[in-house]
């Protein structure tokens, strides 16, 4: 065999099991809520400057009257239309509840300041707009609702 | 438009194994012929590359109908990537040296392997990280 075809079966073999790996990876940490930021004591100033605290100005829409489920999508996004879903019924159980879709190209601002990476995102802002948690990936519907309990607190 | 999305997964198995096969024969011809699937892929639809004929003609006929159907636009933008990548591996093998060519074609690899294993997009992944690299254009 020639050099570049050695090269190029251990490549392919690398790949292989390092595409394994990431995949399980991404698997176990896709749609997981995780804390916005430790709940220290912040005033409602500081957290708008930390672009932490959203307006209906922000999100194009109003906010909802306990919690907002604000997700963020592109055309190019294989989950998104699932996520939408799953968000529509989960927020259908919680009375007050707005599910709010933002098309991420369209704010490239936003996205950037709130440091969103993949699509899609969904942000659990409570009844101030305070981003509670946060999830990148499909997340499941329980973790959404419990996600839900935590915000509407 | 929508399609059924076990024909992306389809379609992603048999690319990864011609992407395996270029890499162990460093065939460049081989890379040209995925190349070409990939432009018919992304530009007349992923259902009308021969992939997506292949699926359709020997393997959907067998199946039940599908339980959902997907959009069409974001396996369409991964066959541009697809293509992007064979296109700098294609210069690699045939110009600029075997290791450009190992590389490209291993990435484009990685992406479809994904795709086909674990049913993850990893063009439509990256296509948000692109764009917030890119100068803000319509950005609110």
């Amino acid at each position: 065999m020639a050099p570049e075809q050695v090269a190029g079966g251990a490549a392919a073999a690398a790949v292989l099991v390092l595409g394994t790996v990431l995949a399980l990876v991404l698997r176990r940490r896709s749609g997981r809520f995780r804390a916005a930021r430790s709940r220290g004591v912040v005033s409602a100033a500081d957290e708008a400057a930390e672009g932490l605290r959203l307006t209906a100005e922000d999100i194009g829409a109003p906010l909802g009257e306990r919690a907002t489920l604000l997700q963020f999508s592109t055309a190019f996004c294989q989950p998104c239309r699932a996520t939408r879903r799953v968000l529509a019924e989960a927020g259908a159980l919680v009375p007050g509840v707005a599910h709010v879709e933002i098309d991420a190209e369209s704010h490239l601002g936003l996205v950037r300041r709130l440091g969103i990476l993949r699509t899609p995102t969904v942000l659990v802002l409570d009844a101030r707009g305070a981003i509670s948690t946060r999830a990148s990936g499909q997340p499941r519907k329980a973790d959404v609702i419990a996600a839900l309990g935590r915000a509407v607190q | 438009m929508k399609v059924d999305p076990r024909g992306q997964r389809f379609a992603a198995a048999i690319t990864t194994v011609v992407l395996a096969a270029v890499l162990v024969s460093a065939s460049p011809w081989l890379l040209a012929l995925q190349a070409v699937v990939f432009a018919v892929g992304a530009g007349a639809g992923v259902r009308h590359s021969p992939y997506g004929l292949l699926y359709a003609r020997f393997v959907r006929p067998r199946l039940a109908p599908p339980g959902e159907l997907e959009d069409a636009a974001p396996p369409r933008f991964a066959q541009a990537v697809g293509l992007a990548f064979s296109l700098v591996g294609l210069a690699g093998y045939l110009f600029v040296g075997a290791w450009l060519g190992i590389a490209a074609t291993a990435a484009a690899l990685l992406a479809a392997f994904l795709n086909a294993a674990f049913g993850f997009c990893l063009g439509c992944e990256v296509y948000l990280g692109v764009r917030r690299l890119l100068p803000a254009g319509r950005a609110a």
